[in-house]
């Protein structure tokens, strides 16, 4: 390829610069960036939360903040990592790495994940906007009636949380379908499905569950609002509702939730372990297969956060059972990445600790999570704080350490910059100090008693010390997080050049520079092994023959990514902001009056239909179509030159 | 290092139909999403029949059938002006594929009118006890996909009629018939609960 080729075809995958067009970028990687950076700005609010109600319980009797705030914030809180940092953090990661891991230049269906964008942020600033104007949710993240409906919730704070669940569900959704169908249609030939990067094979699992489980707190939640707004009574008791029916839908889609969160985790620890422990995966089947029992187990075991609801005794046994068997999957992955380790060369790097960490933490919280799973035992510790000392222990365990060795890892590829080891370490070694000083004393203070979810406590209950060590610990991991800020604006200022591929990595994102050209590939690679850096023939072929003109991609078969046909991929476009501004509307209008649906929804059709409408003639491609395309013969039919790929 | 060969893909076919469409798999996606929601709903549908001693509860008659039965059956019918536009669309015959949307909106129209039709004769209002929401929840959400499922076919009907009509179009009008299916089948499960379970319950 010549300079000029390369040119013209780094233009045409090019969004535009300046400030109009910053509102009609499609890219994948930068809306992948604009993801993770908002995600991680709705995390350290989420942390601000955390550090106020740490400060309101550092001692007893503390009057800093009245139980009506304290309400707004633990419900914000909860609600902004759950929403609006964990799954958006995840999906942004893999909206930015799909693509690149399976040879990819695009997303497919680019301007559906500008659109997802736009919607999960219009969602957080609705959340802040109405937590600033004293109307955020204040009934816990999981807004369960009664108290939710409108009779001891009269005010607007429940719907807020309603709506902004819809929000985040959409978004979630449209970057599931994406992701399934880039890692399905768009893997680069030779990558066959036993080819497929683990960490791919994690997000394509976790967007499956995000199909089969957001419906159902989408239904939920209308249904709330519907109670709210025009009187059914789905969740009434004294019209023949019932709120466990709540509970149910809640939790069905509540419990895959939390592996919607840690499945992306382990697609990261094994990439890692893999990496920097200088070999291949070991049992890359057994650890796959894991991943799809996880999330097929993990639908099957919501009714573990009912059992203080006095469900049916042989309900209550399935569950446990359940619960229990679900740690069969998490621990074959353990001892593979044990395994792993054990005979590969373990390299020490930033990333790699915060793999350590995380083993140390996740461990610890799935034990608690097998002793919950023991109906007696759960009877007696729910809503303590041993429930949040335990969930904390698996969400921050389990995806936030893997998340920040995400950070460290991948950090040089997204900006081309290296972070610094000597403060990565001290950002590790902080956060896991501040993170144990601020949970495992929980743990205690659940066994003695104490409720979540209360703005204070009296002295004479004997919990002051350990609450203040929780909000030291607090303190310790907020620093964390400030000197990880600090690494990255350094970083970004003056921090070293990175390599293509400084870890020395096996998958396709180190094969292009760091960051990547616009156009990704250069020139696509095609695969010749599992770990393509490592086992690709230095002959390896590679893809030619896309126009430079406009978006082609090529579309390969789901199970042995033969090539298939060229696809053109949509230039940058104004209608997803547009679909995204019309449909914040809808939603926010909805929660007012039921006519806002009605009304609410015309704008949307317009915006869509200017979404659809064809742009220019050339967007399809010229050429016509063999008629007889079902007949038509495959490439491989027809072997290049020189052997397999 | 030698120079890499080459895999050259210009000579690949610029689209495809079915399942090697990416289009197709995006529909998938709107299936299964849209697919669960229904199921779930049955779900709370027989779970809240649980917590009422009779279903419907006293004094509530249950849907009558002749409206909703003749839905059935026009949605049924639409499966066949439906399958011929797919199959038009994936000869790239714009002919036949003009005439079969237009057939399928004429239908599109029938089955949204009779709806208002069923909603009338649902025998209570949406506000009076559990049944009666869960009951408007259920056809309401079909409701809802099949007045975009008629919105959606009218713009691809329009701009068929009014180009630029270009090869890739055709792949989505088989994916629109596809999603048609979809609404139309998903119908039959919703048909009997709310029509026939309040009578064999």
């Amino acid at each position: 390829m010549t300079a000029g080729e390369l040119e013209a075809l780094n233009r045409t995958w090019s969004d535009p610069p300046g400030f109009a067009s910053w509102f009609r970028h499609v890219d994948h990687r930068t809306i992948g960036r604009r993801y993770l950076v908002t995600a991680f700005g709705f995390f350290l609010l989420g942390g601000i939360l955390a550090a106020l109600m740490r400060l309101q319980l550092s001692r007893p009797d503390n009057t800093i903040i009245t139980p009506d705030l304290y309400n707004q914030i633990f419900t914000t809180h909860g609600t902004t990592m759950m929403f609006l940092f964990a799954v958006p953090v995840m999906q942004g990661l893999g909206v930015y790495f799909v693509p690149l891991m399976v040879g990819a230049r695009e997303i497919a269906f680019p301007r559906l994940v500008a659109y997802s964008y736009w919607m999960f942020l219009f969602g957080g600033i609705f959340l802040y906007v109405s937590f600033l104007l004293n109307a955020g949710p204040d009934v816990g993240w999981f807004s369960y009636p009664p108290l939710a409906e409108s009779l001891y919730t009269p005010s607007k704070r429940a719907d807020v949380w309603a709506q902004l669940i819809t929000f985040t569900e959409v978004a979630s959704l449209a970057v599931a379908v994406s992701l399934i169908t880039t890692a399905f249609k768009l893997r680069t030939p030779g990558m066959t499905l036993n080819r497929v990067p683990i960490f791919v094979w994690a997000q394509v699992v976790t967007s499956f569950m995000v199909l089969f489980a957001m419906p159902a707190v989408m239904l939920a939640s209308t249904s709330l609002i519907c109670d709210r707004l025009v009187n059914t009574h789905f969740f009434d008791p004294e019209q023949s509702g019932d709120p466990l029916l709540w509970q149910h839908l809640f939790w069905f889609f509540g419990h895959p939730e939390v592996y919607i969160i840690f499945i992306p985790g382990t697609g990261i620890v094994s990439t890692l372990v893999a990496t920097f422990s200088r070999r291949r995966m070991f049992g890359y089947l057994a650890v796959v297969l894991s991943l799809v029992a996880t999330a097929f187990m993990g639908f099957g075991l919501w009714v573990h956060h009912m059992f203080a609801t006095g469900l049916p005794q042989l309900g209550e046994s399935f569950f446990t059972a359940a619960s229990i068997i679900i740690a069969i999957p998490t621990g074959t992955q353990i001892f593979c990445w044990i395994a792993t380790m054990w005979s590969g060369k373990v390299v020490l790097k930033v990333p790699m600790l915060w793999v350590l960490g995380f083993f140390g933490v996740f461990v610890l919280g799935g034990l608690t999570g097998v002793m919950l799973a023991s109906v007696p035992l759960d009877t007696q510790l729910h809503d303590t704080f041993f429930v949040v000392a335990h969930f904390h222990y698996v969400l921050i365990g389990g995806a936030v350490f893997p998340l920040f060795g995400a950070f460290y890892y991948w950090f040089p590829k997204i900006t081309g910059r290296m972070l610094s080891e000597r403060l990565g370490t001290w950002v590790c070694g902080l956060l896991f100090v501040g993170f144990n000083l601020t949970f495992f004393p929980m743990h205690v203070l659940g066994l003695h008693g104490m409720p979540r979810r209360v703005y204070t406590y009296q002295a004479s209950l004997g919990w002051g010390d350990l609450n203040l060590m929780a909000s030291l610990g607090a303190a310790v991991m907020a620093c964390a997080v400030l000197l990880f800020l600090v690494d990255v604006i350094r970083a970004l200022r003056v921090g070293l050049p990175a390599p293509a591929n400084p870890w020395d990595a096996s998958t396709l994102e180190w094969a292009t520079d760091s960051p990547p050209a616009p156009c990704s590939f250069p020139l696509p690679p095609t695969v010749g092994g599992r770990e393509p850096l490592w086992d690709n023939a230095p002959d390896q072929p590679v893809v030619v023959g896309l126009r430079r003109d406009v978006r082609e991609v090529l579309v390969t078969h789901v199970l042995d990514a033969e090539p298939d046909h060229r696809k053109v991929f949509p230039a940058p476009s104004i209608w997803p902001l547009v679909t995204a501004i019309a449909t914040t509307g809808m939603f926010i209008w909805s929660i007012f009056t039921p006519w806002g649906v009605t009304y609410g929804s015309i704008p949307i059709f317009i915006a869509m239909v200017g979404w659809f409408w064809p742009k220019s003639p050339t967007e399809g491609g010229t050429r016509p179509w063999p008629i007889a395309h079902r007949t038509l013969p495959l490439p491989r039919e027809e072997p290049a030159a020189g052997g397999t790929i | 290092m030698s120079e890499p060969r080459t895999l050259d893909v210009s000579a690949l076919p610029p689209g495809a139909f079915g399942p090697r469409a990416l289009t197709f798999w995006g529909t998938l996606g709107i299936v299964i999403i849209e697919g669960t929601a229904f199921g779930l709903a049955v779900g709370a549908y027989f779970y809240l029949a649980t917590r009422l001693p009779s279903w419907p509860p006293a004094g509530v008659s249950p849907p009558d059938l002749r409206w909703g039965t003749i839905n059935t059956l026009v949605l049924l019918a639409s499966m066949v002006p439906n399958e011929l536009a797919r199959r038009a669309a994936e000869k790239i015959d714009l002919r036949r594929v003009r005439i079969w949307l237009a057939v399928c909106l004429v239908f599109a129209v029938a089955f949204n009118v009779i709806r208002i039709f069923e909603f009338r004769h649902l025998n209570v209002w949406w506000n009076r006890g559990a049944y009666a929401s869960i009951v408007w929840m259920l056809l309401g959400l079909h409701s809802t996909h099949i007045v975009t499922d008629f919105l959606d076919s009218a713009v691809l009907a329009a701009l068929m009629f009014v180009g630029p009509v270009e090869e890739h179009r055709f792949v989505d009008v088989e994916e629109n018939a596809v999603y048609w299916y979809f609404v139309v089948l998903a119908w039959l499960p919703i048909y009997g609960v709310i029509y026939w379970a309040p009578r064999l319950m």
